[in-house]
């Protein structure tokens, strides 16, 4: 297998524009599959923006611009033909703070997969048994599936928005500083989750802290003000930096 | 001389609660004496039996029916239509010019005075359309005047709704129709229902509105098409022309309780929200 | 299906807005073409300045009626403005728990009741009052006046109330932190900042006043004459197109409408100011 093959996402020279303040700056960066990717680097560094054009989600924001190209399976998704639902669906979503619908923890799991027409979707109970398993939630929710979601703990929720994005059956998850109001132990739980995730999907992650990326990412990118810095293997980037500013990022020079 | 800032802040302070509590007082005084003249004459008879000489003696079942039914045309015109709007508003073309003006001119016209409505409505439909003093004029006149209320008080509702409800939808591949029916509409129901009830109380004390629209007719009205006098309208008359007094007190009695009844449905909307926690 | 979905729910959204919009358009353009043909004949100076209204020889003059109407509504603010801003405040500041829990439907409700009741109240007590202990007929712009300004209360209560809740706390945390007393922070602190929806509430209140027709008709009097004091009998705009729309036809009918077309520009203004005031902020 050539890495050329293995390439989930291929970013090329992407721009991207909110009004006239620019955020990322003509990035190109592949993201193989089955790895988990972690994008690191201070606040404002244009990260969020980043894991949002790889759903378009980014599109939703008044004033958004885009150039270049994002290709995921070597197509790009902004080709004319492209279902925005359909790209969504295969680039699953994990945001910074927990985001329960305000309806009970059975249908937040549910709400993707019943998006979907009635053929499509299977059985739905089996689906979110399967999800909310594979997030390592089943256990603690089992009994209280119709409780409201909110009356999860917050790492709860955010296990549960996991549970979501996997029950759509994605391809690749994108994770937005996912455990950044949790606490350790909650933070351990969701870790432990990605690791086992890693076999069946592709995993882009921006950790809340350098750490995070080096306990379970396999490669790492560093951004700065908009700008891929470096990448390569976690263990050479924090290692060996080849770039002063990612040394001194990872050494808590400032960030 | 210089007064001291302590004796200041005590006699500013007594003023204050003095005129809250007087105007505490003449509210509550307003309402017990009208409920306390007006109960006693409340019974099964003058709730289902019809006025008979002008009101003098016997009920008010017509008037009550005919506030229910301009009422109910009324809101089941501008609801769908209202809500229609708040979320093409709220939803589909947030803060654009077109927006503003839409937006300015819903509250701009949510102040028009009720009697420059009942103006509009008279000629509009009673003459134009030629509907006469009918229910049908009534509650459309009453539709309009509600409009604005119900856009604005439903697109209030819409816009409390966290976004991010809306950027979860869309990230798990939800249309923008799923995302407003299932992740948006849920959330801000209760906000719009309250604003829908409210509007209701409005058609329900409106009188310089229906009294030109919807006619004084003491039958029953059979139809949309037929005139109707309202319980605003019959007691205005029976106040007025000093028909009867224990009637009038009775019907505004009768007014008050339903008043009443319909601002506690609305905020226990309101507080089933907030007790939601959202 | 799902696109087809899509694009209906938009079109259909539109298309209620679109209607809503219209229907609003509607009432603006009806009363002004139907109002406007008066005015031009009779001539805008005659129509708003002229003294005699006799429908009956062709004369529309309503400057009396703009004369009532204004007198009445600031005889309203006078009696509910300074008691309705001592309430919010009372609100806001002042009010243990219990006390607002029942404070606050009651306003609600005050602002529910049909404003007939108001009416009757006022024909009840204030014109017999006012008759035996003050002069005149009773039915009087005094009697117009009080019966407004308590219908006022709830619009300035509530958004003055509004108002002061909203400012941040801090505002209130740093004045008493600097030493001054509770009454010194809400007067040189709570109320200046508060001030912009303050104001408003008080154009939102006067626009009521000035809108409202059952309630003043039944203790006004409606004499259509200049009052010379505060206990002679008015008409205002309102009244004048509530008691005789019913039978009005022709000119007499289009002169209403131009009576409504000044209420119409009274009320824009108003609000636009109130809108412009607490934008500002």
């Amino acid at each position: 297998m050539t890495t050329e093959t293995n390439v989930k996402i291929a970013i090329r020279d992407l721009s991207v524009y909110y009004d006239k303040k620019q955020a990322v700056h003509s990035l190109s960066l592949d993201i193989r599959a089955h790895e988990i990717l972690s994008v690191i680097g201070p606040a404002n560094s244009g990260i969020t923006t980043l894991l949002r054009s790889l759903n378009r989600l980014f599109d939703l924001t008044p004033g958004s611009r885009t150039e270049g190209d994002i290709l995921l399976d070597e197509k790009s998704i902004y080709g004319p033909d492209v279902s925005l639902t359909e790209l969504r669906r295969r680039v699953g979503m994990v945001f910074d703070v927990p985001t329960p619908l305000p309806m009970s923890i059975f249908d937040n799991v549910a709400y993707g997969p019943r998006l979907k027409s009635k053929k499509a979707r299977g059985s739905v109970a089996e689906t979110v048994e399967r999800s909310l398993r594979m997030a390592a939630l089943w256990d603690e929710t089992k009994d209280r599936l119709k409780m409201p979601a909110a009356s999860l703990s917050g790492g709860q929720q955010q296990r549960l928005c996991i549970a979501r994005v996997l029950a759509l059956e994605p391809e690749v998850i994108l994770l937005d500083r996912p455990c950044s109001g949790l606490d350790p132990i909650s933070t351990a739980k969701i870790e432990d989750s990605l690791t086992l995730l890693k076999k069946q999907f592709t995993i882009v992650l921006a950790p809340h802290n350098v750490q995070q990326a080096v306990r379970v990412s396999s490669r790492t990118a560093f951004m700065l003000s908009g700008r891929l810095i470096e990448e390569g293997p976690s263990t050479e980037v924090f290692s060996d930096p080849k770039d002063r500013r990612t040394s001194d990022y990872i050494t808590g020079r400032f960030g | 001389m210089r007064i001291n800032p302590r004796t200041t802040g005590k006699i500013a302070k007594v003023l204050i609660w003095a005129a809250a509590l007087s105007v505490l007082v003449v509210l509550v005084a307003i309402i017990l004496y009208i409920l306390f003249k007006g109960m006693p004459f409340i019974n099964w008879r003058f709730l289902t039996d019809i006025p008979r000489s002008m009101g003098r003696s016997g009920g008010i079942a017509p008037a009550i029916a005919g506030t229910a039914m301009v009422s109910l045309v009324a809101i089941v015109i501008a609801v769908p239509f209202g809500i229609g709007t708040a979320f093409y508003l709220a939803e589909y073309t947030r803060g654009n010019a077109v927006t503003r003006i839409i937006r300015f001119s819903a509250e701009s016209l949510a102040a028009i005075p009720s009697i420059v409505y009942g103006l509009f409505g008279f000629l509009f439909f009673v003459i134009y359309l030629d509907l006469g003093w009918s229910v049908l004029s009534g509650g459309l006149t009453l539709a309009f005047m509600i409009l604005p209320t119900v856009i604005r008080t439903s697109e209030e509702a819409i816009l409390t709704v966290p976004n991010t409800y809306r950027e979860v939808s869309f990230s798990l591949g939800g249309t923008k129709w799923q995302t407003i029916r299932k992740a948006v509409f849920p959330s801000a129901i209760q906000g719009i229902a309250n604003g829908v009830i409210l509007s209701l109380g409005r058609c329900v004390a409106e009188t310089a509105a229906v009294i030109l629209t919807a006619g004084s007719a003491l039958r029953m009205a059979s139809s949309l098409f037929s005139p109707t006098r309202t319980m605003a309208v019959h007691f205005y008359y029976l106040a007025r022309e000093g028909i009867s007094m224990d009637n009038a007190y009775a019907t505004a009695a009768l007014l008050i309780l339903l008043i009443f009844l319909i601002n506690v449905v609305a905020n226990a909307f309101v507080n089933r929200t907030m007790a939601k926690g959202r | 299906m799902k696109k087809f979905k899509e694009k209906l729910s938009g079109r259909v959204f539109f298309a209620l807005a679109l209607s809503s919009i219209s229907a609003l358009a509607l009432i603006t353009v009806f009363i002004i073409v139907n109002g406007v043909p008066l005015i031009a004949e009779v001539g805008v100076g005659n129509f708003i300045f002229g003294m005699s209204w006799a429908p009956s020889r062709g004369e529309f003059g309503i400057f009396p009626m703009i004369v009532g109407s204004v007198a009445v509504t600031l005889g309203a603010a006078a009696i509910g403005v300074p008691v309705g801003i001592c309430c919010s405040i009372f609100l806001a500041e002042f009010a243990p728990a219990p006390l607002r829990n029942l404070f606050r439907p009651a306003i609600q409700l005050l602002a529910g009741i049909p404003s007939v009741v108001y009416g009757f109240w006022g024909l009840l007590f204030l014109v017999p009052f006012i008759r035996n202990y003050l002069g005149g007929p009773g039915l009087s712009l005094l009697a117009g006046a009080v019966i407004l300004g308590i219908m006022i209360l709830p619009t300035v209560i509530s958004i003055s109330e509004v108002s002061i809740l909203a400012l941040p706390r801090q505002y209130k945390e740093g004045a008493l932190a600097l030493g001054m007393t509770h009454w010194q922070t809400i007067r040189s602190v709570i109320l200046p900042s508060a001030r912009s929806g303050i104001v408003a509430a008080v154009i939102l209140g006067i626009g009521r006043a000035i809108g409202e027709t059952m309630a003043v008709i039944m203790v006004l009097g409606n004499a259509v004459a200049m009052p010379a004091s505060i206990l002679d009998p008015v008409r205002t705009l309102t009244t004048n197109i509530g008691i005789e729309m019913g039978y009005a036809s022709g000119p007499h009918q289009q002169a209403l409408f131009a009576t409504g077309i000044v209420l119409f520009v009274i009320i824009m203004i108003l609000n636009a100011s109130a809108q412009y005031i607490t934008r500002k902020r």
